[in-house]
């Protein structure tokens, strides 16, 4: 173990080197491509044009307000879901029949498709934010819940009742045994509906028409503004990233009690 | 448990809903609520007979493609780059951009590239389903069991054996974790690259009711999608139960122990 730490620094660096050599060769290949002919550049253009793209963008106000409309719906889809999620979960999860009569019903509406929920969204909300808060909330929802309830499912029997002879009410028993031990999957359904949140933020914005960056790449996709439709894709695909990488940190912040995140930590 | 206290957690709490259900809509003259005794009329007359043949059956069949080879194309991959220590620190932040973007953006994009057709939908379902898929079978080709590779190679097993007996087995778990994510974003792709450009399909059809307030219609796509996402869950469970028992029976003998 030892001699593999110690090690590590430079394979570390070499694998960082190679990552950005790798980025660096995407965008060489894909600048090359249009420009020898390989695709007609009326589909794709070059890299250096839709990064120049990509930066006047970030300098645009109208810019900013997309990925402002967009995150709003994000963050309020997700919170209501993760609250919502929270809320329902500790009540099924702290009864048995509870668990069990919910099973089928939550098996059965788990798997509809969020998106088989637009037409309705249209039909009641239109194009306002709250079509794509629909959308989102219900798909991360369940996301979480799951979680939840796995996590709760998961909880020491022993440890449970030890704390019922300790004399710890019901309430208390939430706090002090199930919480800790269902904390680490709850933040794994967080993760997860963090991006299934931004995929349906989106996916309402370009289907629907919500405002946001959705609706903006479909506009400039059918306006023929190809360089701004990919710089846009860009776009989406960063705040995709910042969004995983958010909440990797946000998980290991919160459980860094946990045996599985001091365990990296050690190794 | 007796086996009759099994069916009635089984079924309960649908039939209490249902009930409500019926109960709530009954007097209602709300147009956007459907009833349940309609709605599974309606459920019956449109989408059994052509519009089975010429909608939903070609969505189908171009979720199985796609996710055939999002799946295939997910593992080989992911056994070439997860194996090969370079290329999996050349390609490892470029793929994480990619599994990053929001799948629904490439439709208009693919739009361009390939056209309005099949092999675009197709496309669409393939790369946005293969990230799961790919990414876990990276990472559980890096988490193998070091002992046991170690004892691979000093049993000479080595090639086309020790990916088949070896390797394979010991990602199947991850792989299969990557396949149940790929099966839902397969679905909502079908959905959406119908809805966003197409004449035909399950998705455009949904949207044109919802055009022509044709409500019930609409809820019975609706359930129609549902359907589809309950049997891809079932479908997924059966398969997963097979590949799997060894994996699950293992689980339990160290959860016991």
């Amino acid at each position: 173990m030892r001699k593999q730490r110690s090690a590590a620094a430079g394979p570390k660096a070499k694998a960082l080197g190679l990552g950005i050599g790798g980025i660096i060769l995407f965008f060489l290949i894909w600048e090359a491509a249009p420009r020898l002919g390989l695709v007609s550049d009326r589909y794709l253009p070059p890299a250096s044009e839709v990064l120049a793209r990509l930066g006047q963008y970030l300098t645009e106000a109208a810019f900013w307000k997309d990925v402002a409309d967009t995150m709003t719906s994000w963050a309020l889809g997700l919170f209501i879901a993760t609250v919502a999620a929270i809320v329902v979960g500790l009540i099924i999860g702290s009864s048995r029949f509870l668990r069990r009569a919910t099973h089928t019903t939550i098996e059965f509406l788990r798997p509809i498709p969020s998106v088989a929920l637009i037409p309705l969204a249209v039909l009641i909300f239109g194009t306002s934010i709250e079509s794509t808060l629909l959308l989102v909330v219900y798909a991360s929802f369940w996301q979480v819940l799951l979680q939840l309830l796995y996590g709760i499912a998961d909880v020491d029997a022993v440890a449970n009742d030890t704390a019922k002879s300790y004399g710890l009410g019901r309430l208390a028993r939430v706090r002090y045994v199930i919480w800790p031990t269902a904390l680490p999957y709850l933040m794994t359904g967080l993760r997860l509906a963090a991006a299934v949140a931004l995929i349906l933020a989106i996916t309402a914005e370009l289907i629907i028409g919500t405002p946001g960056l959705g609706k903006q790449i479909a506009l400039t996709q059918s306006g023929g503004a190809i360089s701004s439709m990919y710089a846009l894709v860009l776009a989406t695909g960063m705040i995709g990233v910042l969004i995983n990488l958010g909440a990797r940190i946000i998980e290991k912040r919160v459980l860094s009690w946990h045996p599985s995140v001091r365990g990296e930590v050690v190794l | 448990m007796s086996p009759l206290k099994r069916i009635a957690y089984f079924v309960g709490l649908p039939i209490v809903l249902i009930v409500l259900w019926y109960a709530l809509s009954f007097g209602s003259t709300n147009f956007f609520v459907p009833k349940p005794i309609e709605l599974a009329q309606t459920l019956w007359t449109t989408w059994i007979g052509d519009r089975f043949f010429e909608d939903v059956l070609p969505s189908l069949g171009r979720l199985a493609v796609g996710l055939f080879f999002a799946i295939g194309l997910g593992i080989v991959l992911g056994l070439l780059i997860g194996s090969t220590r370079w290329l999996r620190n050349l390609l490892e932040p470029l793929l994480e951009f990619f599994r990053a973007i929001p799948p629904p953006v490439l439709v208009p994009l693919l739009m361009l590239l390939i056209g309005v057709n099949d092999s675009m939908k197709v496309a669409v379902i393939i790369s946005g389903a293969i990230w799961p898929v790919l990414l876990n079978t990276v990472e559980g080709v890096r988490a193998v069991d070091s002992v046991l590779n170690d004892s691979c190679r000093s049993y000479g097993i080595a090639g086309f054996a020790r990916i088949r007996y070896f390797v394979l087995p010991a990602v199947t778990p991850q792989i299969m974790a990557g396949v149940r994510q790929s099966l839902s974003i397969g679905l909502i792709l079908m959905v959406i690259s119908e809805m966003f450009a197409s004449s035909s399909g399950l998705g455009f059809t949904i949207v044109q009711f919802q055009r022509n307030f044709a409500i019930p219609e609409m809820w019975s796509g609706i359930v129609v999608l549902g359907l589809i996402g309950l049997g891809l869950a079932i479908i997924f469970q059966f398969v997963e139960r097979r590949v799997l028992h060894w994996y699950h029976g293992l689980k339990e003998i160290t959860h016991d122990s």
